[in-house]
């Protein structure tokens, strides 16, 4: 049943081509943008450029917000249609309906992520050290994440006007404490530890330890680990917000 | 054994009472409609049948079962008032998506589909169809499960009198192979067409009858005659 889901999910997604397209597409025109920004741009030698190094760390970030949006959205209207009431009187379970949202879009994460990560380091010429393929993972995660807490936000919110203002909310503290504007040693001490606490600043770090070494670190594979277990407890606290029976 | 069994059930909504103290049986194999105005508690019922809704007190059993069990998930369909269907699939995607929930397949789909007479709409995305159609197509999401019991919501609100007609002759049919039906609708003429009739007004109880004994204790063979005279009689009583 959670492949069932999943599919209906992706059919739903298949008759909105306006949105396949926004998705696929606007995370690498946005990597443009920024990649025109600092092209001309001198960097000290020995340093990394501005740009590979924001440049690759907004692979993780765009997966992120993307799917934030779109499922806590996609959530929303499954509640206000009177869909999610009805599911809920049928044999599917409240895991298989949440893990069938993010499979669905966790597959689309990974498009997403193909086509950015290829466009980013052939057209940008973005410079990765590690394996492009760990960089894709880690935008998968983060995707997975996004729907996760996007499911989540989604219970908080009784109209669509309040569900996209949870994106600046969930996101933008996540974005500014997670290492990419002010390094986290540079931080103050309270902020250091909120930063601790967001799941962001780890799948940061992760794609910052893919940039800067060949071989696949423990370090990146613990940041990777802290993220997925994030989605995983952010999926069941999900769950626990969809009730059978309301008044 | 009864199909619902309706004890002692008092559901409040904030500090509205909205059904109070209901104790009825619904039999098996038959048509029970569930009639009253806008307000009388009817959706609210349906909810606590299908075990969505929360309730004060009572018990509802469904089945052998109490209400919202999961063995019961695949044995009830439920149909809102509101069609509840996917706006942005088509037809045949939203029947072969709650098939699979059942476990039933493309052809258990297609079937269903064919039983509401949208087979030729099957391809349209639901969301560019009529509201009578859209009624339809989520009438078919339930029908597709094949349940002992269907709980049916307004299921002939916008719809046009030829369409309306065979709908009934379709719940009369389901019901003659053994399926247990508690359909609601605000219109009395519908009354007509049910073996047995719970008349709600209020939140209480009114009458639980059937065609012929209301037209015999309301004097007229007017069915909503015979309600409005039944709430007379009620309200005299009770002043």
């Amino acid at each position: 049943m959670t492949a069932a889901t999943a599919g209906r999910v992706l059919r739903q997604l298949r008759h909105d081509p306006r949105t396949i397209a926004m998705m696929l597409l606007v995370p690498s025109l946005l990597l443009g943008l920024l990649y025109l920004l600092w092209k001309d741009l001198p960097t000290a030698p020995g340093q990394t450029s501005t740009f590979d190094r924001v440049g690759l760390t907004m692979l993780g970030i765009f997966p992120f917000v993307v799917m934030f949006l779109v499922t806590s959205i996609a959530m929303l209207r499954e509640r206000t249609s009177g869909t999610l009431e009805r599911l809920l009187t049928t044999p599917l379970s409240r895991p298989a309906l949440l893990f069938g949202y993010g499979t669905a879009f966790g597959l689309a994460a990974t498009v997403q992520a193909v086509v950015t990560v290829a466009v980013a380091t052939t057209v940008y010429d973005l410079e990765v050290a590690g394996s492009l393929a760990l960089v894709v993972l880690i935008a998968v995660v983060n995707a997975v994440l996004g729907v996760a807490l996007g499911l989540l936000a989604s219970a908080f919110a009784s109209s669509e006007f309040q569900a996209v203002q949870f994106m600046p909310v969930i996101v933008l503290p996540q974005f500014f404490l997670c290492g990419l504007l002010v390094p986290r040693e540079q931080m103050a001490g309270w902020l250091q530890a909120v930063s601790d606490v967001l799941p962001l600043t780890y799948a940061v770090e992760a794609l910052q330890e893919v940039g800067r070494s060949t071989e696949a670190t423990g370090r990146m594979w613990a940041d990777t680990a802290v993220v997925a277990g994030v989605a995983a407890l952010a999926l069941a606290l999900a769950a626990g917000t969809l009730r059978r029976r309301t008044s | 054994m009864d199909a619902v069994v309706v004890r002692d059930l008092v559901v409040e909504r904030g500090r509205r009472r909205v059904l109070q103290d209901l104790s009825f049986a619904v039999p098996p194999g038959q048509v029970t409609g569930l009639l009253g105005p806008s307000g009388s508690g009817k959706s609210t019922l349906m909810r606590a049948v299908v075990g969505v809704q929360r309730v004060r007190s009572g018990q509802v059993t469904v089945l052998g079962e109490p209400a919202g069990s999961p063995g019961l998930r695949t044995r009830v369909g439920y149909v809102t008032q509101a069609p509840s269907v996917y706006a942005d699939l088509t037809v045949r995607e939203n029947a072969r998506y709650f098939a699979a929930l059942y476990g039933r397949g493309a052809r258990e789909a297609d079937a269903a589909l064919a039983d509401v007479g949208l087979h030729e709409a099957a391809s349209q995305l639901v969301g560019n169809l009529s509201g009578g159609q859209r009624g339809r197509a989520s009438l078919a999401c339930a029908l597709v499960g094949e349940p002992e019991l269907l709980v049916l919501d307004e299921p002939t609100v916008g719809l046009d009198p030829v369409l309306r007609v065979e709908l009934w002759e379709r719940f009369a049919g389901l019901a003659a192979a053994g399926t247990t039906l508690l359909v609601s609708s605000h219109v009395m003429d519908e009354a007509a067409r049910c073996d047995r009739l719970l008349l709600l007004r209020d939140g209480a109880l009114l009458a639980d009858t059937t065609p012929a004994r209301l037209r015999a204790d309301g004097r007229s063979d007017d069915l909503e005659q015979a309600f409005l005279t039944l709430v007379r009689a009620s309200e005299a009583a009770a002043a």
